[in-house]
């Protein structure tokens, strides 16, 4: 137990002695996540919308100057009828188009509440959603100052109904950086001991192997949960993302994806004779497909079906709907306990193999 | 004792080791010479149980590499050819993790590495990667020592590092060697030969001779002359063509000359030079060292 310690500290000393490693661990995430983020919100200026206006009223014609006014739209055309909707949408123009029922402004006055209907091109859900909460909130405010009751906006979303895909980039995100962190980091610095020679004095010591990979890994395992939670934090405090469901069961989740992460970068330095090649393992066999088919930034149901059969192989994929479902929509361990059991198939699968790999000789 | 019986290991098409055969003496401080490439690294890694053999076996001490590696790796000290400590952690954490490592602490060996260690002590807080070369091979040394191992490894331990630490270091093994540890060393440099109990030549993966340094020596029997000459590469040339001539080599600034024939005088390769319009120095015989003795035990073979 003693040598694991030594061994553990070692590599905490490893780590915190080399300012890469540190960019990589800590300064890293944080860029990541808020220029992903802010990339994903800053698209809402001048955002085209059209407007088709049933009522065509001074209380339409009032919401219709505050909505241009605000700042966030632009108008693109007044419509005349539902059926222009589509070609509107279609032609790439328009964003937006909000529909005013008619006799807007009198049962606004009569009833005290009012329908309008925001059709959002929902193709660019983060964008759709956006439009319509800020259109919504300039609504809300318009009601708010006296008189009336109420202005009932009903939204509907084109083409990506449910929304899918909103909220996506935090679980996304996050299991990028815990992928990256954990498996990129570890299978590096095994491999840099090979490279230095070190690995030889090593394994001429009563280390065991599983000694030598538990002492690698435990550090990054706690550097990737304060990583994981500190997404979290940026999530909610800069981008408003909420943790609806239990934090205890999230975090056991980073954790179990992040053991996860780790044996796989075990594995690859088991394969990787240096530094570089690690790396771009890492970089060509993890990062791509976690980007690209996990779901993160491309939905898995828009792909073809090759693609999605290859993409279930893909653990990112079972992580990210794990985070969704208890981050967006609450869900226990009940709703995740399928994906929770296919993640620890996998760390099951890659442990196994690496220790059986892992050498304890040269060559 | 240690025990190598007709090993063989090969890596593709290269026969690194090539039926080694040999035995060492425990408490023994046992040398082997050669150039780079011999195999000496290769034969070191089978005897520490990081490779296998292809073919022979491997007896050190009673515990065979292969099986008991578990308990070969306790037993040995073992300091590889390249610096393969931390770079970025302290001398004194590196000591400090490998004493933990093996089991044991810095307190509980600390006679053993004490001469050492004094030496770099008084810099333990700077990191091991900005030490110089002989800092560094002290370091490696002590961190190889610190469980008390039965047989010390070293692989090349001098390679890259100035005379003065050099010397040094060969006298620190002594000391070590005096305190009963078996050491078996390679180097590549000849001039170490002399310091070693016994030394095994070894060239191109095969083993030419195991003997004491100065039996090696007595076992030349031909005469040697060196030559200084003006023109050491023409001369060179002109010896080679000449019918007498067993082997001729630079050595240092001046020429070894070995003869064919058993009865020749200075007089006669004085004269032979004179008549290809050579001008020289001087011609004297002298007595051989173990360089001249390996040239002559590789050159005999080649």
């Amino acid at each position: 137990m003693n040598r694991f310690i030594a061994f553990v500290k070692k590599e905490f000393l490893h780590i915190f002695r080399d300012y890469r490693t540190m960019l990589i661990l800590f300064i890293m995430p944080i860029a990541q996540i808020l220029i992903f983020g802010f990339a994903i919100t800053t698209e809402i200026k001048d955002a085209s919308i059209a407007i088709l206006d049933k009522s065509k009223d001074e209380v339409t014609r009032e919401l219709t100057q505050k909505l241009l006014s605000s700042g966030y739209f632009n108008n693109d055309a007044y419509l005349t009828s539902e059926s222009q909707i589509e070609p509107a949408f279609n032609d790439q123009r328009v964003k937006m188009v909000v529909v005013f029922e008619p006799e807007f402004g009198r049962n606004l006055q009569k009833e005290g509440t009012a329908n309008v209907q925001l059709v959002c091109d929902a193709s660019d859900p983060n964008q759709a959603r956006m439009l319509s909460q800020f259109a919504e909130g300039i609504f809300a405010s318009y009601a708010s100052q006296g008189v009336v009751k109420g202005i009932q906006p009903e939204v509907r979303m084109f083409y990506n109904e449910s929304l899918e895909g909103v909220y996506m980039s935090i679980p996304g995100i996050m299991a990028m950086i815990l992928m990256l962190v954990s498996a990129m980091m570890t299978s590096i610095s095994i491999t840099r001991e090979k490279e230095y020679g070190s690995m030889e004095v090593l394994l001429i010591s009563p280390l065991k192997p599983l000694q030598i990979i538990m002492g690698k890994v435990t550090p990054y395992v706690m550097m990737a949960l304060i990583n994981a939670v500190s997404i979290l934090a940026l999530g909610y405090f800069v981008f408003g993302v909420p943790v609806k469901g239990s934090i205890i069961l999230l975090l056991m989740e980073c954790l179990l994806f992040t053991i996860l992460a780790l044996s796989l970068g075990i594995l690859i330095s088991t394969v990787a004779k240096n530094q570089m090649v690690a790396m771009f393992m890492s970089m060509f066999a993890l990062m791509l497909p976690v980007i690209l088919l996990s779901g993160f930034i491309f939905p898995v149901e828009n792909m073809p079906l090759p693609l999605r059969i290859i993409s279930n192989i893909i653990p990112p994929k079972w992580f990210i709907i794990i985070v969704k479902t208890i981050m967006l929509k609450g869900g226990g361990l009940l709703y995740v306990w399928k994906e929770t059991l296919i993640l620890i198939g996998f760390v099951v699968l890659f442990v196994t193999l690496s220790v059986k790999k892992f050498k304890i000789r040269l060559q | 004792m240690i025990e190598f019986k007709n090993i063989h290991k090969s890596f593709e098409d290269v026969h690194a080791v090539d039926d080694v055969s040999l035995r060492i003496e425990e408490g023994e401080l046992f040398g082997f010479i050669g150039p780079d490439g011999a195999g000496k690294t290769t034969l070191f890694r089978m005897l520490n149980s990081l490779l296998i053999p292809d073919e022979g076996q491997i007896n050190l001490f009673g515990l065979d590499p292969v099986k008991e590696y578990k308990k070969v790796r306790q037993i040995i000290g073992y300091m590889p050819g390249k610096f393969s400590l931390y770079y970025d952690l302290s001398i004194e954490e590196n000591l400090q993790f490998f004493a933990t490592v093996f089991g044991t602490t810095i307190e509980e060996n600390y006679h053993l590495i004490e001469d050492i260690y004094k030496q770099i002590e008084p810099f333990k807080k700077r990191p091991a990667g900005k030490l110089s070369g002989g800092m560094k091979q002290k370091l490696a040394l002590s961190c190889a020592l610190i469980h008390k191992p039965r047989l010390l490894l070293l692989d090349e331990p001098t390679t890259g590092v100035d005379a003065v630490s050099r010397r040094e270091f060969w006298e620190m093994l002594q000391k070590l060697k005096e305190k009963g540890i078996t050491i078996v060393v390679s180097t590549p440099y000849m001039d170490e030969a002399g310091l070693c109990d016994r030394v095994a030549l070894m060239q191109n993966g095969k083993i030419h001779a195991v003997a004491p340094p100065s039996e090696i020596v007595s076992q030349f029997s031909d005469p040697l002359y060196t030559i200084k000459v003006k023109n050491n590469y023409k001369s060179l040339q002109a010896l080679r063509q000449w019918e007498f001539c067993e082997n001729v080599y630079p050595f240092g600034e001046t020429l070894h000359y070995l003869d064919k024939r058993n009865n020749v005088s200075a007089d006669v390769i004085e004269a032979y030079l004179s008549s290809q319009q050579l001008t020289f120095d001087k011609v004297e015989m002298i007595q051989p060292d173990i360089e001249d003795c390996f040239i002559a035990l590789t050159h005999n073979v080649g």
